[in-house]
Order: structure tokens, then C-alpha cells, then sequence
């Protein structure tokens, strides 16, 4: 319990001192998280329209096997990358392993099934409601994508949010692809590894609550902007 | 673009045959009225017609090619369809899909608002309109395009008098501004007032197309047709 009161503590006084290390690791995770989110989000928000919209072979065996990938597993993903990226790789002169571009890569791997996922199930529930008029306006596809999405857009946003909420907590995957070096790739969730492993659960908590704030306020901030709760149910 | 002639044509759906055979020529102008018992293929036909169904066998040919024939068209459901959209949005959104000028759209669609009593509510979300609001909406947003046809179905099926009132103004403005409309309608008394046409299919099939001055005239008896007879009497038809 004195843990949490002296985690709660230092994170107070992390915060309120803008303690630079705290601060450049802080926007170290946010640039990560949203850079992969970002990248994430418009590969398959655009895909899960089209799983929703078009009919074609395999489609079925495609949506299960993204459903499937929701959980793969972080490490693994961490991995593959990693094999993918070292110097030996395919991808391996690119010169990428240990960097930031490393880790938004794995983040990506590991989110893009998750938001599609989510997201097809909102634009296919949204297609069926639309079907007939859309059709009957003689639609092109992309027009039939476009206003799917855009109609959609709230059910998109907590698509992302999830996505998002994934990243900013993923840990195993970063660490192997970003290797958790001190001013160059390391990010919360690998400090407060690191801090726990050191034994120094106060900071390790102090990082865990300023984690916990950083999601809270991307919710906040997205909801804000997205209006979702003033606008109420469409 | 009329006369759309059908022939031999024919909608199965998992091995039932839901339309047809059917072969008709229909003209252009006026009000044609699409009547029959439940599950006689009414919703089927316009659907077929309209092309969001397709047909199984036989043919519909419109005068001109089948994109031109679509972009003509509009189509109005039983249980309107809104985008999740503002009520201008939802009057635009065809106007935009064709190409036109945003502010050109806008200027239109808040004439259309006005007309249907709407322009109070421009900003509202159209799903949160009542249901005959909506359904005002859905046939502004079909006749916005100046459609040369349009199908409804059953557009006033769910309405008080007052909203079929003032759908039925709207649908009698349309005919006489040139648009042709083939509507499919439960009540004889609708149809009466605004058919200048009847078809009247049972079992998916065509059992009778007159012009409705005769099917309607008391002395004809339903175009001497028993079953047409029975269902204006308001017999149980199945």
C-alpha cells in the first residue's frame, strides 16, 4: 500500500516539477501510439468498409482470419518484426531496428486487425441500413465507402480509441524491436518494465499512473472532438 | 426513356418464384398504382424495375442504356431510409452524387425544405424526425433530382391522414410536373385518387393493367375481374 501512496506521490511531483525525463518519455509514447494509430487507421478503416460493401471469393475466410489476428500475440508480432528488420532480414538495410520507426511498425502489425475488426462490424450493421438506398442511387463502390465512413465516423472513432488503448499499453513488442534505449526508443510502458525489474516500484507506479492520464486524457480529447456525446445516437 | 417494356420477367429467390413470369409495357406519364394482397410481388416488381433486385429470367428494357435509365430514377422505401445526417445534408447528398455545386445543392435543397415544412429543422439529424417528417424527406430526396420515374412503395403505409395528406399533394405536384411514378399501395381509396393506372399482381403474377377510371367504375366490377373485384370489396385475398 506505502507503494502506491509513494507512486502516487512521485508521480505528483513528476508532474508538477515537468520533470524533462518524464516529459520526453511521455512524447516519446504519444508520438509512437498516435503515429501507429494514425497508419493503422487508414489502412483498415478503408479495408473494413470494403469487407462490409464488396462481395468477392474468400471473403468470409479474410474476415475470420482478421478476427483471428486480434490476438496475436505481442511478442510474437515483436519477433517477426525484429526478424523482419535485423541485419540479416529482408528489411534489413533499411536500417530500422532500434528505432522509433521499428516499434510504429510492430504497433501497427498488432492493432490494424483489432481496429478493423471492431470497425467492420460498425460498417456492416451501417451497410445493411443503407444497402437498398445506396444502391438505388446508383452508387459508385467508393461512393458507397466514402458515406459509410463518414456516417460511421463515430463507430470509427471508438474503433480507433481501441486500437489506441492497445497501443499506448503494449509493451512486448516494443521492447524487442525498440530495445528500450535510454533517450532514443525508450517509452513508458518499457520504463516502467525496467523500473520494476530495478526494483523501484515507486517510479515504476509513478510512470504507470502518468500512462493511465495520457490514456484518460486521449479519450477525453477524442470524444471532445468527435462530439460523440452531444450529438447523441445517430 | 418509357415506354419500359418487361418480358417473360421473372424473380426467383431461393427457389420461389417471388415475381412472373411477367410481360407489360409500361408508358410514360401519370401515376400507375401497384396493388395485389400481401406477398403478391409488389414490393418485388418495383424493386425488379428499379433494379436494387435482380431478375432471374426475362427482360426490362427502358429506351435508353440501363446507366442513363438508373441516373432517372429514384426510388422511395416503405420504411424511409435516412442517412445519419442533418435533414440539408440528406437533401444534398443525391444533388452532390451527381456533381453538383455545393452552394448550388444547398440553395436547392433549402427550397425543398421549405417546401416540405422542413426549414426549421435543416440542422436536425433526419433520423430524429417523426415518421412522416421522414417520410417527407425520402420523397423530397427522390424528387430533388427531378427523376423522370419514381417508385414507391408503400410510402404512406404507416402515416395518420394528415402526412398521407400532404405526401399525396406532393406525389400529384410530381406527376404533373412531368416525373412518372409507379407506386404500389394497400389502400383503394389512395389509389382511387391518385391512380391514372392499375396493376394488380397476386402470386407474383400480373392478373390485371387497365387504366383506373375502369377499374374503379362500379359498373365494370374491377375490370371484370373477380379477384380484383373481391379485393376492392375489401375481401380477404390469399
Amino acid at each position: 500500500m506505502t507503494d502506491i501512496w509513494d507512486g502516487l506521490a512521485q508521480a505528483f511531483w513528476l508532474l508538477v516539477q515537468l520533470d524533462p525525463t518524464l516529459i520526453e518519455i511521455s512524447a516519446r509514447s504519444l508520438t509512437v501510439t498516435l503515429t501507429a494509430l494514425v497508419v493503422a487507421s487508414l489502412i483498415a478503416m478503408p479495408l473494413a468498409a470494403i469487407l462490409a460493401v464488396r462481395r468477392f471469393k474468400f471473403r468470409r475466410v479474410i474476415i475470420s482470419v482478421i478476427n483471428s489476428l486480434m490476438g496475436l500475440p505481442p511478442v510474437v508480432v515483436g519477433l517477426f518484426v525484429y526478424i523482419l528488420l535485423s541485419r540479416s532480414g529482408p528489411l534489413g538495410g533499411l536500417g530500422l531496428l532500434y528505432t522509433i520507426d521499428a516499434m510504429i511498425i510492430a504497433q501497427v502489425v498488432i492493432i490494424t486487425p483489432l481496429i478493423i475488426s471492431i470497425a467492420h462490424q460498425s460498417m456492416r450493421d451501417l451497410w445493411s441500413e443503407y444497402h437498398d438506398l445506396l444502391i438505388s442511387m446508383n452508387t459508385t463502390t467508393t461512393q458507397r465507402i466514402l458515406t459509410l465512413l463518414w456516417d460511421g465516423r463515430r463507430a470509427l472513432i471508438t474503433a480507433a480509441l481501441a486500437g489506441f488503448g492497445r497501443a499506448i499499453g503494449e509493451v512486448g513488442a516494443i521492447m524487442i524491436v525498440g530495445g528500450n534505449i535510454e533517450n532514443a526508443t525508450r517509452v513508458l510502458t518499457t520504463a516502467i518494465a525496467l523500473e520494476t525489474s530495478k526494483g523501484d516500484f515507486a517510479l515504476a507506479l509513478a510512470l504507470g499512473f502518468v500512462l493511465i492520464l495520457l490514456a484518460v486524457a486521449v479519450n477525453f480529447a477524442t470524444h471532445w472532438v468527435g462530439r460523440t456525446e452531444r450529438e447523441g445516437k445517430w | 426513356m418509357f415506354p419500359v417494356v418487361m418480358q417473360d420477367l421473372t424473380v426467383v429467390v431461393r427457389g420461389k418464384t417471388l415475381l412472373g413470369p411477367l410481360d407489360l409495357t409500361l408508358e410514360a406519364g401519370g401515376i400507375t398504382v401497384v396493388m395485389g394482397p400481401n406477398g403478391a410481388g409488389k414490393t418485388t416488381f418495383l424493386k425488379t424495375c428499379h433494379g436494387v433486385m435482380r431478375h432471374s429470367r426475362g427482360s426490362i428494357n427502358w429506351q435508353v442504356p440501363v446507366d442513363q435509365a438508373a441516373q432517372a430514377q429514384s426510388f422511395v422505401f416503405q420504411s424511409p431510409i435516412m442517412l445519419r445526417r442533418s435533414v440539408l445534408e440528406n437533401l444534398t447528398y443525391p444533388l452532390r452524387l451527381q456533381g453538383m455545386a455545393k452552394h448550388k445543392a444547398i440553395e436547392l435543397a433549402e427550397t425543398w425544405a421549405k417546401r416540405i415544412g422542413l426549414a426549421q429543422h435543416l440542422t436536425t439529424p433526419a433520423p430524429r424526425l417523426s415518421g412522416g417528417e421522414q417520410q417527407k424527406l425520402a420523397l423530397a430526396r427522390a424528387l430533388i433530382t427531378k427523376p423522370q420515374c419514381l417508385f414507391l412503395d408503400e410510402p404512406t403505409a404507416s402515416l395518420d391522414g394528415s402526412a398521407t395528406k400532404e405526401i399525396e399533394a406532393l406525389l400529384q405536384e410530381a406527376a404533373a410536373n412531368g416525373t412518372t411514378l409507379i407506386m404500389s399501395t394497400h389502400n383503394v381509396g389512395q389509389a382511387k385518387r391518385l391512380g391514372d393506372h392499375v396493376l394488380f399482381l397476386h402470386q407474383g403474377k400480373p392478373i390485371l393493367y387497365a387504366p383506373a377510371s375502369q377499374v374503379f367504375d362500379e359498373s365494370n366490377k374491377g375490370g371484370q375481374n373477380e379477384l380484383v373485384q373481391r379485393f376492392l370489396q375489401g375481401d380477404i385475398i390469399e
